[in-house]
């Protein structure tokens, strides 16, 4: 009977998920698939175990349940949307944290009570407790440098790289001494550390422009740890999850390399810095500022408009004022369309959710490609807080560390308007000479400042 | 080299699931399009915390005295299930601003 709701269980769990492939059924396929997670719980909660009532240890499961429901909703209900990649990063590294508990709480019960037990059983759970930890530890410094702590973006040693190897291969070492030594859980306890310390330094090298890979993969090392977990217990509902969000995870790394042309290797390493010197070259020529004015006349007179938005327009939470804009434009026939580059933001999709909160209309969001095209025809192109991705040398200077990069070509579209809050160059800390070319201006800000300037001007008009 | 045959033949089932499984969840998530990336890792999030499963089978399977291991497995279930409900919660409600306006 149990079996049963499993499967029910497992079903709706991946029907859930392909009802996400639609923006109009998302919804509900998230409902069915937490319904899968909820009827996976009260199976869980339910089944007999040999030897056990069911009711044995229940305080122990009711009390953490029902306390992280309550931390959870509170959470989920009021974090903002623009803080999507912290939160994401600290679920992640909790579920992460969850899994490292379980097997080596499991490897604790086969070490001490010394039953006969399969070499591949404590290789699952050596993995486990490894990848785990790694999500772990991980996930945490992602959140640190996503919320801006200066700290963690300093944690990064000389020959970080040969450290980390030998990390490795201390815990590979630590296996086979565990294993010849008649399963010794001392050497779980130097595993476990190792594991951690790897995490933060598998991380810490990686920053900027790169974390919405490191989130992908993080989350995808998660669903492997569950998975894993799913093999200790010998749960299929627990595997098939596992598999699911490990599937994820790896589909949307490698969809954010291609984004920015670079391999997963190369990220990992912590690439931009390495390559950072060339391109000084553009530095002098002269750049144009815009008045309130002028913008908004400008904008007034065009027929479409293109926004192209970037982390600035999320750091300074411009979105609704954005919004704001596109209305006052659309009221006098401007059509108004937002690009969105694949790795705008700090996470995979982070720009569209923001403009979703804002109440923007997803058929009005565009694509890399579709937008490459339309850009010709378009009377102005406002980058907000964007730079990188706008970048003309991704496709002009091959020395350029940003070289084969796909990029939004704003600078075919007539007039591009760049509001930046100084000269400074983006995280890949090239300079870029779209702002040097015919067609630009710069309008200088903060974001959210220099839109509501724009949008009282246009009002006046 | 016959360990591993062995093994193979010992989990058929098991190995037949597991390839399945991965192509399963490849072949769902790739349809998932680029405005809904956030979401989608949100709510694979929410599903990576199924390992409370094990928390609980665990936590079931002890004997009530033992708390070496039921302190910790009960530290593992909360951790999780603040990812399971946070992360359903989180991304229904993203995905509640997705809605399409009808046009004037």
């Amino acid at each position: 009977m149990f079996n049963l709701v499993f499967l029910l269980a497992a079903f709706s769990l991946v029907w859930g998920l392909r009802l996400q492939s639609n923006p109009e059924s998302a919804k509900k396929g998230n409902f069915l698939a937490s319904m899968g997670m909820g009827l996976a719980i009260f199976a869980t909660l339910f089944f007999e175990i040999k030897d056990q009532s069911i009711f044995n240890n229940l305080i122990w499961i009711l009390v953490p349940i029902s306390l992280s429901a309550l931390i959870g909703t509170y959470v989920a209900k009021n974090v903002q949307m623009t803080s999507m990649p912290q939160m994401v990063s600290i679920f992640n590294g909790l579920g992460g944290l969850s899994a490292v508990l379980l097997s080596f709480i499991e490897l604790y019960k086969v070490s001490s009570t010394n039953t006969d037990t399969f070499f591949s059983y404590h290789i699952t759970l050596i993995m486990s407790l490894f990848i785990g930890s790694v999500a772990f530890t991980g996930s945490m410094l992602a959140f640190a440098k996503l919320d801006g702590y200066r700290w963690s973006e300093k944690l990064s040693l000389p020959y970080q790289h040969i450290i980390n190897i030998v990390l490795l291969v201390t815990i590979i070492i630590f296996s086979y001494l565990y294993f010849i030594n008649l399963l010794d859980f001392n050497y779980i306890l130097f595993i476990l550390i190792i594991s951690l310390v790897y995490g933060i330094f598998f991380v810490a090298p990686i920053g900027g422009a790169d974390m919405p890979v490191v989130i992908s993969l993080l989350n995808s090392f998660t669903g492997i740890t569950a998975a894993l977990t799913g093999i200790i217990f010998n749960n299929n509902v627990m595997l098939l999850g596992g598999i699911l969000v490990g599937a994820a995870g790896t589909i949307l790394t490698v969809l954010m390399c291609e984004a920015m042309n670079r391999s997963l290797l190369n990220v990992l390493i912590g690439g931009f810095s390495a390559s950072g010197k060339s391109s000084k070259k553009s530095e002098d020529g002269d750049i144009k500022e815009i008045s309130d004015s002028d913008f908004a006349v400008q904008l007034f007179y065009s027929s479409n408009v293109i926004f192209v938005p970037g982390y600035g327009l999320a750091v300074a939470q411009a979105q609704k004022i954005c919004k704001e804009i596109q209305e006052t434009l659309e009221k006098n026939d401007v059509e108004v369309k937002y690009a969105i580059h694949p790795v705008a933001g700090r996470m995979p999709g982070h720009m569209n959710v923001l403009l979703a909160e804002a109440d923007v209309d997803y058929s009005k969001l565009i694509e890399l490609d579709e937008a490459n095209e339309k850009f010709t025809s378009t009377d102005v192109t406002i980058v907000v807080g964007a730079n990188d991705v706008v970048n003309p040398d991704a496709i002009d200077d091959s020395s350029s560390p940003l070289f084969g990069m796909p990029i939004l070509k704003v600078w075919e579209s007539k007039n591009v308007i760049v509001l930046k809050r100084s000269m400074n160059p983006g995280y890949a800390g090239v300079q870029n000479p779209l702002f040097f070319k015919d067609n630009s201006k710069m309008y200088f800000g903060d974001a959210k400042d220099s839109l509501q300037r724009l949008s009282s001007e246009l009002k006046n008009l | 080299m016959e360990t591993l045959f062995n093994y193979i033949t010992e989990n058929e089932i098991f190995i037949y699931l597991l390839l399945f499984t991965i192509i399963l969840g490849f072949e769902v998530i790739s349809k998932v399009p680029t405005i809904l990336h956030t979401p989608l890792m949100s709510g694979a999030n929410a599903i990576s915390g199924i390992v409370v499963l094990g928390a609980i089978i665990l936590i079931r399977q002890t004997d009530p005295s033992n708390l070496t291991i039921l302190i910790p497995a009960s530290m593992a279930l909360f951790v999780g299930s603040i990812n399971v409900f946070g992360g359903f919660i989180v991304t229904d409600r993203m995905l509640g601003m997705f809605k399409k306006k009808k046009k004037k």
